[in-house]
């Protein structure tokens, strides 16, 4: 871009073209006052006050709004200038309280900075007086409109940056006021608590309710909640974390955060944290030391492994942890209990992306890079909630839709959020997927969209794929899929006549008995179009868990060591045993869904649980329930009791991210620092520590001094990972593949050649789900997130604000549906699968597709993995929690349940 | 009340751009404009609610309640101002027993101020339904109401 030069008060800058006069000032390290300005927000030349004097331009121009041009000569504190901003000010302060010691923004107020700049000592217009209107409906955060300055930060951030729009500028004149629609209270608006307005307000007209002392010191760190992997300053007065604020300059969140992470994190300082080990004894935990539980812990295993053989045991590790303990975690498993049988809730959600992407292209991880989102022409959204699972990365659709022009087909079966900024929504039927995406290839094939020179050049497999695509039109489809053949036609030319097309996938493609299938299919969309391999293309799948990416990469699954180095590779083999120094066993071991049916048949004697909570998130938790009891030995190493710590025989304390050190990798392969910012309550230890202390108990010694060393270890054993170190990523966090210290990490994957070579087409049929909606089970019941709550809650639903905005235990359902079952709003219904019965609250919705019902999976009072099917995929053993059949009974019950 | 609106956005592209003569097809239909229009419209022009509000109320041509079967507008301008335009609306609200920005009870008089029409050289003015009315007195303001009863 071309470089312009200008003289801003004697002071020389040079600036990119189109620079903004305020932007060029700035820059050069000069201040001009400003109100209204910021620099994530598109100008807008409301406040006045950065007006400037320009030689040969007439009036005061704001700077904002001024393109800075070559050889412009701009004066910033002319006294005609400053005597112009003076008169602002005072007719601002004259409509603003005088009571700035108590008034939350105090010393953090930039109408405050604006006047003591400007020299403005004393009030000198008469006040105003009016109506003190207060909005405190929301619980994270109020409104209170006599110390707003009408900048419109607020509404021009939910509006532009969030896609939101909850508030507006309402009224006009003296009337003009920050608003939602009709005026009624925040919470009852499409607010979604995300409290960017809060950060964004310069007085203290937003301020949050929580935040009445500052914070004494603040610690950067990566948030505990979901795959996006946003930065998070935590600000810590004591022992207690008092505020949260996103990292400004962070890759992934570039300041912005969700209602979770920004005001969700009290679990932390939870009065219902485990402070104590805990033993089983008469039926009962009680509290007990460490040395005593340890001691148990190791030697039931042991008992268990000498009696039974090491493959009785197994561990499930934790997508909340951190690498270094899921690389602590496997190798516990694999070298001191000495059975592959570990693996972790990644085979819930993402085990099909992992089998299924590395088959397509040789590794099973997102190929492109969140940043690059924007810069996409077409994405195609599939079986991703993204506005409520992954709130972040929503922004970024959002903003290539609005700011960049970008198509958006969001193919879902429920109308999700997204939908609002969709140019076509395919609402296919739950579990048609492959059928739909066939049609659309028949479609590019058919009107020869396709990327001739790229299947060639770069891909195998093409013929068997391309006949048995043959008979796969859209007519063929629209029966299957509930979809009008016209809009798969209109999606196909769409999403191949872009230059850049992307797509974006999360569970309501891999939680299916075809999830693989599915994966599959994106797979063959993407490389028959040339969109794989370069920036702003490819297959994404965004990961759930904070480091569910991480604990994949680092080997907590029962057929790989870290870095997806196969267990039955001898030659793998060898060198871990080598580095381990034990042999290691050549058989893969058990995934989740297949250690809870082992258990249940009597073969699995013992279990280790690290972080992880099956008793909510495993299907068909009946089953999980019955397996688990059935257990010689159940130890759960986690910060809550939850409801699978309720059944073991010991508990065992760790540590929440907010108190240990370690790091996360997020859903676009980055790897980022995690960093203890608060003491661990009571006898909580370090959750590596505690593995370290069982593993040397069971006879093979693990020592490390700090979590840094753990992570030079998993270096020299993981090639991907190779050059990472807690120096490397302490800063920005470098994205794997990154080999050696001197590499600079990979944006986005595939570039010139696949992992695998060629990437490989595989022709996929279509197949029914395993259970559909019958006459007995009428009614198909998928499960999801939302936005205000996170897995099975036990994180998040310690927070009262939370809990106030999401009530527990709903169900969607179409109002057509509703009326014909006589089903109103917020009534109690039980729905029944072949597995179980729950108890939910009706929520009357046209989200919903009519003959559907959707269930969030948070919450304990009516699990909807008692109904779901643990059905698996035939490769990745991924259970089908998206379809299963139900009926619905009004319930005689006046609360939810199970 | 829940308006059928299809009708008048069959005329529109669905462009933002289009939201002002969108509110004023349903002001004309309706009488005034209604929340459930406001929301409507919003989803046909794919916008936030509280965009559309934002503009509804920044207009004054906009109601967000219903209207009196005569509108009746009284000049507050400077030119009306100085003749006396402060008695004119004072004996109008007393005649109609409302406020300006009030509905009579009975839906048959709406009343507001308004800051010139532009008809100054006949100032005192009033409009009613449209009509100007020019160089008011008081009494000749209530006989042209009395007029319409």
């Amino acid at each position: 871009m071309a470089q312009i030069t200008l003289t801003i008060d004697a002071v020389g800058a040079t600036v990119p073209e189109g620079t903004s006069v305020l932007e060029a000032a700035l820059s050069a390290g000069i201040y001009i006052p400003t109100l209204c300005y910021d620099k994530d927000l598109e100008p807008y030349g409301a406040c006045r006050i950065c007006i400037v004097e320009i030689e040969g331009m007439d009036g005061l121009p704001t700077s904002c709004t001024t393109r800075a041009a070559d050889g412009m000569v701009v004066r910033t504190d002319t006294e005609r200038v400053n005597r112009v901003r003076r008169t602002i000010c005072e007719m601002l302060i004259a409509d603003h309280p005088a009571d700035c010691l108590t008034c939350p923004a105090n010393q953090s107020c930039e109408l405050q900075q604006v006047a003591s700049h400007l020299g403005i000592m004393q009030q000198r217009l008469e006040p105003l007086e009016r109506e003190h209107v207060l909005d405190e409906s929301n619980p994270f955060f109020k409104l209170d409109l006599s110390t707003c300055i009408l900048c419109a930060r607020c509404v021009r951030a939910c509006n532009e940056l969030r896609g939101v729009g909850a508030i507006e500028l309402v009224g006009r004149g003296y009337e003009c006021h920050v608003g939602t629609f009709l005026d009624g209270p925040m919470v009852e608006s499409v607010c979604e608590s995300c409290g960017e307005c809060v950060d964004r307000c310069p007085t203290g007209a937003l301020s949050a309710k929580a935040e009445r002392l500052p914070p004494t010191r603040e610690v950067k760190t990566t948030c505990v909640y979901c795959g996006c992997g946003c930065g998070l300053v935590l600000g810590v007065r004591g022992n207690r974390i008092v505020r949260v604020r996103g990292e400004a300059a962070h890759p992934v969140n570039r300041g912005s955060l969700c209602v979770k992470g920004r005001f969700g994190l009290d679990f932390v300082g939870s009065a219902d944290r485990l402070t104590a080990p805990l033993i089983r004894r008469d039926g009962e935990l009680q509290e007990a030391g460490w040395e005593e539980a340890l001691e148990l812990v190791a030697g039931r295993l042991s008992e268990i492994k000498a009696e039974h053989g090491p493959d009785a045991l197994a561990g499930l590790s934790s997508a909340k942890c951190t690498n270094e303990e899921n690389y602590l975690f496997q190798k516990f498993v694999r070298a001191a209990l000495g059975t592959n049988n570990v693996d972790h809730c990644a085979r819930l959600c993402h085990a099909s992306t992992v089998v299924g992407l590395a088959r397509a292209f040789g590794s099973g991880a997102m190929t492109n890079s969140l940043g690059e989102i924007e810069h996409a022409d077409c994405i195609l959204v599939t079986g991703s909630n993204t506005t409520e699972a992954h709130p972040i990365i929503a922004l970024r659709i959002i903003a290539a839709v609005e700011r960049h022009g970008a198509r958006l087909i969001v193919a879902d079966p429920r109308r999700i959020d997204l939908v609002r900024f969709a140019d076509l929504h395919l609402r296919q039927r739950s579990g048609t997927d492959v059928a739909l995406f066939n049609a659309m290839m028949n479609v590019i094939l058919g009107e020869g969209l396709a990327d001739e020179k790229f299947i060639a050049s770069r891909t195998e497999g093409f013929e068997q794929f391309r006949r048995a695509l043959e008979e796969c039109t859209p007519e063929w489809a629209e029966p299957i899929t509930g979809v009008p053949a016209g809009e798969i036609r209109a999606a196909a030319r769409t999403y191949a006549g872009a230059e850049r097309a992307s797509i974006i996938y999360s569970m309501g493609i891999t939680q299916h008995t075809t999830g693989t299938d599915n994966v599959l299919s994106l797979a063959n969309l993407a490389m028959l179009t040339g969109n794989v391999g370069r920036p702003s293309t490819g297959v994404n799948p965004l990961r759930g868990q904070n480091n569910v990416q991480g604990a994949c990469d680092l080997g907590a699954l029962p057929d790989v060591y870290p870095g997806y180095q196969k267990v039955d590779d001898a030659g793998v083999r060898r060198s871990f045993e080598q580095a381990w120094g034990v042999p290691l066993p050549a058989e893969p071991g058990l995934t989740v869904v297949e250690m809870t049916n082992a258990a249940a048949e009597g073969l699995l004697k013992g279990l280790y649980v690290m972080g992880e909570n099956p008793m909510l998130s495993d299907p068909n938790v009946n089953h999980v329930r019955e397996a688990l009891e059935k257990l010689d030995f159940l130890c759960v190493q986690d910060i809550f009791l939850t409801e699978t710590a309720r059944l073991a025989d010991v508990v065992l304390p760790g540590v929440s991210f907010a108190e240990k050190d370690g790091t996360f990798t997020n859903t676009e392969r980055r790897v980022q620092r995690v960093r203890a910012a608060v003491d661990s309550p009571g006898e909580a230890r370090q959750d590596w520590a505690i593995i370290c202390e069982v593993a040397s108990r069971l006879g093979y010694p693990m020592h490390y001094d700090h979590p840094s060393q753990i992570m030079d270890e998993m270096a020299s054993v993981t090639p991907i990972y190779g050059g990472m170190s807690f120096e490397r990523v302490d800063e920005v966090g470098p994205q794997w593949p990154c080999p050696d210290a001197e590499h600079p990490g990979t944006v986005y994957l595939h570039e010139g050649e696949f992992k695998r070579g060629r990437g490989k087409f595989h022709p996929v049929r279509f197949r029914e789900a395993a259970e559909l909606p019958d006459e007995e089970y009428p009614f198909l019941l998928t499960t999801g997130r939302c936005l205000y709550h996170f897995h099975t809650g036990t994180l998040s639903r310690r927070s009262a604000g939370l809990e106030e905005l999401s009530p527990p235990a709903p169900f969607e359902i179409h109002p057509e549906d509703a009326a014909a079952e006589g089903i109103s709003e917020g009534q109690i219904v039980q729905i029944t699968s072949r597995r179980g019965t729950v108890r939910a609250r009706a929520v009357l919705t046209e989200r919903s597709r009519p003959g559907m019902i959707f269930m969030p999976f948070h919450f304990r009072e009516a699990a909807a993995n008692l109904l779901t099917n643990d059905a698996l995929d035939p490769v990745a053993k991924i259970p089908e929690y998206k379809v299963c059949a139900v009926r619905l009974k009004k319930a005689h019950e006046s609360s939810p349940g199970c | 009340m829940e308006e059928n609106l299809d009708g008048i956005f069959s005329q529109y592209a669905g462009e933002r751009g289009e939201l002002i003569p969108i509110l004023q097809d349903v002001q004309r239909a309706v009488g005034y404009v209604p929340g459930a229009a406001m929301t409507q419209t919003a989803r046909f022009l794919r916008i936030p609610e509280s965009a559309v509000y934002g503009v509804v109320t920044f207009y004054a041509q906009f109601h967000l309640t219903r209207q009196g079967e005569h509108g009746v507008k009284v000049c507050q301008g400077t030119a009306c101002h100085v003749r006396g335009g402060r008695r004119i609306l004072r004996a109008v609200e007393k005649k109609l027993g409302i406020r300006s920005g009030e509905t009579s009870e009975d839906y048959r008089f709406s009343l507001e101020r308004v800051a010139c029409f532009g008809s100054c050289a006949l100032a005192p003015v009033m409009v009613v339904d449209g009509k100007v009315h020019g160089r008011m007195t008081p009494q000749k303001a209530v006989r042209v109401l009395e007029a319409l009863e």
